[in-house]
């Protein structure tokens, strides 16, 4: 498949205006995000209170799949649970892996966006890492990598 | 390049592509355009069938048994090596020894040379522009020994500042390793000036010859260097092959790196007695096929000229300069007056793991990311670069489908 079909509108805009920029004051769970052989690297920071993801902050210096990837993860998992928030990192791992039937039921609304990166093995960890890095917000290990 | 001889006959590059079998290849029903020959090159045909026979007729340890095959394949192992020879200008063959590669003849000298002779508070000189695998080897050897590592700066063209590395000597430098042609930037360096400032101070130099060897003549001799290594897989040839250069008398000092068959004299369990170089620092049965197609590629470089590929390269080289210099929105990284045929540029607002993704939609291929030189990224504050890299293979008209490809990128980042 042509990368071009992947950089849609949704991911373009999304990558010039991400949303929730800029790590929270008072973040409760915070983790970094890197993939060393492509320089992807992003910050995120989480405010939980008790179960439910209250707010949620990220910047870094990344490329556009990354970038609009964490912003739409951001916009996708505020005022969710932790339980909620985990089984979407799952989902959307499990797609962007070829793993996630699209057609069936899932929670991944239109995050599905990002699901032809499938077929450009090279940008996967691309996708992933916000939501690895998620993972590890949650998980309270500082650092995420793909490699 | 400056000083060239007007003599000089251009190289027939439509001629020279037809050797290249993978040149005819389509990518997305697309010509591809390959532009990441500082990775790897591609191998002419004359090469691919050299390999062929080898490995159809002549195949089989050396230095061993007395059958025909053993003592076809020695001496053809042995021939290639004196093709190394002639290609470095090296005075002996014996000077030449057979590694995996670039960063293997590095390991080599780091552990032969240096955990022989470093010790605590020791200094090894290296430079910004070196590529990870001429700087890790010496920290690993510097961590041991209690040796530190001194770093020389370069400008924001990407040239080394000669007088602060002259200023980095005192009685404590034990070492020089510096790379011939930055593989990030391109930028030439002087390494003959360099190697002269070291000798003043009775320092040995290695130079890291990968993005050298394949773009223009080496001589090792009037270098000056003590060691200088380069990769088979940069100059047309095999991947798991390439070579040390040794002045003899610096590595018959040093210990060997690799302990086994080849590189023996004689072993008793009380007392191993080490074979004569290069054989000392060839233990096990070595990548003989591809030693013998190396010098079938050197054959080949040499059969052109390196001269003339260095031309040639230059005026593509300089023509794609002009061209990305009158681009809006890009900018070059590494502006040296001497260059080799590498272009590492930023396309404004576009993550270059986004043009390099793009490019590959239109056959292009060039390489994104750290070019395993993060001090050069972070010396110039960028996270990654694009690099397109030259082969003399390459075209102007190349260059601007690589120009109009950028184009689309940035209209679609618009």
């Amino acid at each position: 498949m042509d990368s071009r079909a992947l950089y849609q509108e949704m991911i373009l805009e999304h990558n010039k205006k991400p949303r929730n920029w800029g790590m929270l004051a008072d973040a409760t769970h915070k983790a970094e995000g890197l993939n060393p052989l492509c320089g992807d690297h992003i910050h995120l920071s989480l405010k939980l209170n008790g179960d439910q993801v209250e707010a949620v902050g990220f910047e870094g210096e990344a490329c556009a799949i990354c970038k609009a990837s964490a912003s739409m993860m951001t916009a996708a998992v505020k005022g969710k649970s932790r339980a909620d928030a985990e089984l979407m990192v799952q989902e959307f791992r499990d797609m962007t892996t070829g793993k996630l039937d699209t057609a069936a039921p899932h929670h991944l609304g239109r995050l599905t966006v990002f699901a032809g990166v499938r077929d450009l093995p090279t940008r996967v960890k691309c996708a992933i890492l916000p939501w690895h890095t998620l993972h590890s917000a949650f998980a309270g290990t500082d650092t995420a990598s793909t490699e | 390049m400056s000083g060239r001889d007007p003599l000089l006959k251009p190289i027939d590059v439509a001629a020279l592509r037809r050797d290249f079998p993978i040149l005819d290849l389509k990518v997305k029903d697309k010509p591809l355009i390959f532009m990441d020959n500082a990775a790897s090159s591609q191998m002419p045909r004359q090469v691919i069938e050299r390999w062929v026979k080898y490995r159809s007729a002549q195949h089989a340890n050396i230095h061993r048994a007395v059958h025909y095959l053993s003592e076809t394949a020695t001496a053809e192992y042995e021939a290639a090596r004196r093709k190394v020879q002639a290609f470095l200008n090296a005075r002996e063959e014996r000077e030449c020894v057979f590694t995996s590669g670039t960063t293997d003849g590095i390991n080599l000298v780091a552990h032969g040379y240096g955990r022989k002779f470093f010790g605590a508070g020791d200094e090894i000189i290296l430079t910004t522009l070196e590529h990870h695998s001429n700087i890790v080897p010496w920290q690993m050897v510097a961590e041991e020994k209690g040796a530190k590592i001194r770093v020389v700066p370069v400008n924001d063209r990407g040239e080394l500042l000669v007088d602060e590395y002259r200023r980095l000597f005192n009685k404590n430098t034990k070492f020089v390793a510096m790379t011939h042609v930055s593989n990030a930037l391109g930028t030439i360096n002087p390494v003959k000036e360099m190697v002269a400032i070291a000798h003043e101070h009775g320092v040995p130099v290695l130079v890291d010859g990968a993005q050298a060897a394949p773009h223009l003549k080496v001589d090792v001799q009037d270098i000056g260097c003590d060691f200088y290594a380069f990769s088979g897989h940069k100059v047309c040839g095999p991947t798991g092959i390439g070579v040390l250069y040794g002045r003899a008398e610096l590595l018959e000092k040093m210990q060997p790196f690799k302990g086994g068959g080849d590189m023996i004299l004689s072993v008793t369990f009380e007392k191993t007695t080490y074979a004569p170089i290069p054989a000392k620092f060839e233990a096990g049965t070595p990548p003989i096929g591809e030693a013998i197609t190396l010098g079938a590629a050197l054959d080949y470089l040499t059969g052109i000229g390196l001269e003339r590929i260095a031309a040639h390269e230059t005026d593509l080289l300089d023509y794609a300069t002009d061209r990305f210099n009158r681009l809006p929105g890009v900018r070059l990284i590494g502006t040296a007056e001497k260059k080799a045929a590498v272009l590492s540029f930023a396309v404004e607002g576009v993550h270059p793991h986004d043009v390099g993704s793009l490019l590959n939609d239109d056959g292009v291929a060039i390489r994104t990311g750290h070019h395993c030189a993060q001090p050069v990224m972070q010396r110039f504050k960028v996270p990654a670069t694009c690099r397109a890299s030259f082969a003399f293979y390459n075209t102007t008209d190349e260059v601007d489908a690589l120009v109009a490809s950028i184009g689309r990128v940035q209209k679609l980042f618009a």
